[in-house]
């Protein structure tokens, strides 16, 4: 990392964090339209940050940049500089495919694919390249729906279809299969909003669990749910970065009287 | 008075009993003071109806049974010259007598007992006439009368016409059904006929189509042949190369069309595209006969290879063309269909665009592409005029593309066009082709169908 880049890193507080992911400027266009204003931030490795804000403040437009998906929406542009353990992962050096295997995303609805369990997992490895037989896809699919703490639910049925399981299975099956590609962040945009309270217990406690040897980045409405989960909290409204810190400092003792009112729910 | 003239004095009646029961049903509400459940225009409408389908109904029901009712009567008692008359003549004695209470002529000298019947015919006729146009305009009259009595700010008007209006779109509804059942119903009487002439086994089974008839029993190859195996083969040979010309291109452009053309591109080529499937085929078949065959066979010549003219070749690639835009467009549509989620599931591995679309969407594309074939199947089998133009009525049992081959439906135009007596082996044919052909896209639809619901379940 470069001598100024450290020293902006310094800038945004809790300075001894390891910093994973780090945002310079970061705007995106929608055709016209500006949907995120320079946006500054850094997430630290191995902890669970959340991003909230009303909806349409840009938070789940941020998360998309990190795994470059706004690639894929026609019209939309990003500017600035965005660091993945101190490479730019705008530059054309990086190959987007390398990066999205690197980063890995869980969408809001659960989406499996259409096809068994089994296949679903390993569909990741399987278009990297990471398995060379049978044996290997076995291995890798078992061990990511450990993690994501499906397997004992589905090890005799991993030839059934994805789509048959229950919303919140459906969910972890998405994490798992996320997780099938080893990547080194887990993006997750609201991934309990289409859940029942139990499910999301349950989804709540894996992040907690794959906090260990991930850095997982949360976009939530509920704050509730940042509170439980999250170390790091970072506010958006209105496109801006308002204040991002400590998840007990944001929600106690807030800087920024846009913060205070949302948390108190005077508005958004 | 004629019919055409009742039926314009029930119209005007049935309008001028609208803006009445409108004005009295408005006048009731002013009156009444109160809200009511129907609204002016429903009362109109409720009298427009009673005064009109009733009498409509009658006027219809009598124009039917009136002729037979008369024909009855004057045949009931005919006098004793015409007793044992047979069933034949006993027809021709009945035209005779329209013809002639109608003052038109017959072919024979018009005797006193002719003259007698269709003098009693044209009375009865005129009675007939009259007593209907009394009964119709006293029903309308007396319709209107009972329904303008009732109508009154507590009756509910609404709803009774619009359980008339529901009986009205029922039977819409059932129209195109009976329809399709009538078709069906005169295919199989007429393919029975024809099973009574040439035996099952030799149609579905038999080597040889040959399907003339003589005109004298000494006459050469008066005997005809009726063995629809080369027609049911050439048509598979034509449908299999347009499927082939036509399935990956249009699957092709269907996938370009949804994954990669950009919004601006995709509104003008799709269309444009569409536009293909309104060219009328008689001039894809002339497109075929005249240059895609000539072409073909000029290329045999430079290549070495013997091609035909009118080659199996030409009409399939023609009609595969012709195709293209169904599959093209419904395989679009099913593409897009399949949800974004699963795309961004898929890039948010890590997925090439090409692993995404080979991977996720065409599999879960997969049963409605299946059923956009088949339909596309179904309409290559039935298509007609590009056959007949371009690949001609020869009967060869061949799987060499190259050659002439004909399909079912070239040869039911074949077997019907001209002057034909409609109980020759040679016409009956055309209705057992015909009857095949109904069940094959028949069989080939309700599979698409079926693929097509399996489909829909899958995300709802």
């Amino acid at each position: 990392m470069s001598q100024a880049l450290a020293d902006r890193t310094a800038r945004t507080g809790v300075p001894d964090d390891d910093i994973a992911v780090s945002g310079r400027d970061i705007s995106v266009f929608y055709g016209e339209k500006q949907a995120l204003f320079d946006v500054d931030i850094d997430i630290p490795r191995q902890q669970v940050t959340s991003l909230i804000g009303p909806s349409g403040c840009g938070k789940s437009t941020f998360l998309r940049c990190i795994n470059r998906m706004n690639d894929t929406i026609p019209g939309c542009r990003v500017t600035g500089e965005l660091f993945l353990d101190g490479e730019d992962i705008n530059s054309p050096r990086i190959d987007v495919v390398q990066l999205r295997a690197r980063v890995g995303m869980v969408f809001q609805k659960p989406n499996p694919f259409p096809k068994s369990i089994y296949d679903n997992v390993a569909y990741g490895p399987r278009i990297h390249g990471l398995v060379k037989n049978r044996g290997e896809a076995d291995e890798i699919v078992e061990r990511s729906l450990e993690k994501a703490g499906l397997l004992k639910e589905v090890k005799d049925r991993l030839q059934e279809p994805g789509t048959g399981l229950s919303g919140g299975q459906q969910q972890r099956l998405c994490i798992a299969r996320a997780l099938a590609v080893g990547p080194e962040v887990l993006l997750m945009d609201e991934p309990c909003s289409a859940l029942d309270p139990i499910a999301t217990a349950r989804i709540e406690e894996l992040i907690e669990e794959l906090k260990a040897n991930y850095t997982i980045i949360i976009v939530t409405h509920s704050m509730q749910q940042a509170a439980r989960v999250s170390q790091k909290t970072a506010f958006f409204h209105l496109g801006q970065l308002v204040e991002a810190g400590l998840t007990e400092r944001i929600f106690t003792s807030p800087e920024d009287e846009r913060t205070q009112g949302y948390i108190t729910g005077r508005f958004g | 008075m004629p019919v055409s003239t009742l039926a314009i004095v029930l119209v005007l009646m049935a309008l001028s009993a609208f803006y009445m029961g409108r004005r009295r049903a408005t006048a009731a509400q002013a009156n009444g003071g109160y809200r009511t459940s129907s609204r002016p225009h429903h009362h109109g409408l409720y009298l427009a109806i009673w005064v009109a389908i009733p009498a409509a109904l009658v006027a219809a029901f009598w124009l039917l049974i009136q002729g037979y009712v008369i024909d009855s009567i004057v045949l009931a008692d005919l006098p004793p010259a015409y007793a044992d008359i047979s069933p034949d003549r006993l027809n021709l004695l009945l035209q005779e007598i329209h013809s002639v209470a109608g003052g038109g002529i017959v072919g024979r000298e018009v005797d006193d007992g002719l003259r007698l019947l269709a003098e009693r015919y044209h009375d009865l006729s005129m009675i007939g006439d009259a007593a209907r146009l009394v009964l119709v305009l006293g029903l309308a009259i007396g319709a209107f009368v009972f329904a303008l009595r009732r109508i009154s700010p507590r009756l509910q008007a609404r709803e009774r016409v619009e359980k008339v209006i529901m009986i009205f779109l029922i039977v819409a509804s059932t129209i195109s059904i009976l329809t399709t059942v009538g078709i069906v119903l005169s295919l199989l009487f007429e393919t029975m006929r024809f099973f009574d002439k040439v035996p099952i086994t030799e149609f579905l089974f038999g080597l040889n189509w040959s399907p003339q008839t003589a005109l004298r029993s000494d006459q050469v190859g008066s005997s005809g042949a009726f063995g629809a195996v080369p027609l049911f083969a050439g048509t598979l040979l034509i449908t299999l190369i347009a499927m082939l010309v036509a399935v990956p291109i249009g699957l092709m452009s269907a996938v370009y069309m949804t994954e990669f053309a950009s919004p601006r591109f995709r509104a003008t080529v799709k269309p444009l595209l569409e536009i293909l499937a309104g060219v009328p085929t008689v001039v894809y078949g002339f497109f075929a006969a005249l240059t895609v065959g000539v072409f073909f066979r000029d290329l045999g010549d430079a290549i070495g290879l013997d091609i035909v003219s009118e080659s199996a070749l030409a009409a399939g690639v023609v009609m595969g063309v012709m195709i293209i835009p169904f599959v093209s467009s419904l395989s679009d549509d099913v593409i897009n269909a399949v949800p974004q989620s699963l795309r961004d599931g898929s890039y948010g591995l890590g997925a090439t665009r090409a692993e995404t679309i080979r991977l996720v969407i065409l599999p879960a594309a997969l049963p409605g592409i299946v059923g956009a074939v088949m339909l596309a199947i179904s309409r290559a089998i039935g298509e007609t005029m590009i056959v007949v133009m371009a690949a001609g009525f020869a009967a060869n049992l061949t799987a060499n593309p190259l050659e002439a081959v004909t399909t079912v439906t070239v040869q039911i135009v074949g077997l019907l066009v001209g002057d034909q007596e409609f109980d020759s082996a040679k016409t009956l044919a055309a209705f057992a082709l015909a009857l095949v052909l109904f069940l094959v896209t028949l069989g080939l639809n309700v599979m698409a169908l079926m693929f097509v619901r399996k489909y829909r379940e899958k995300y709802d």
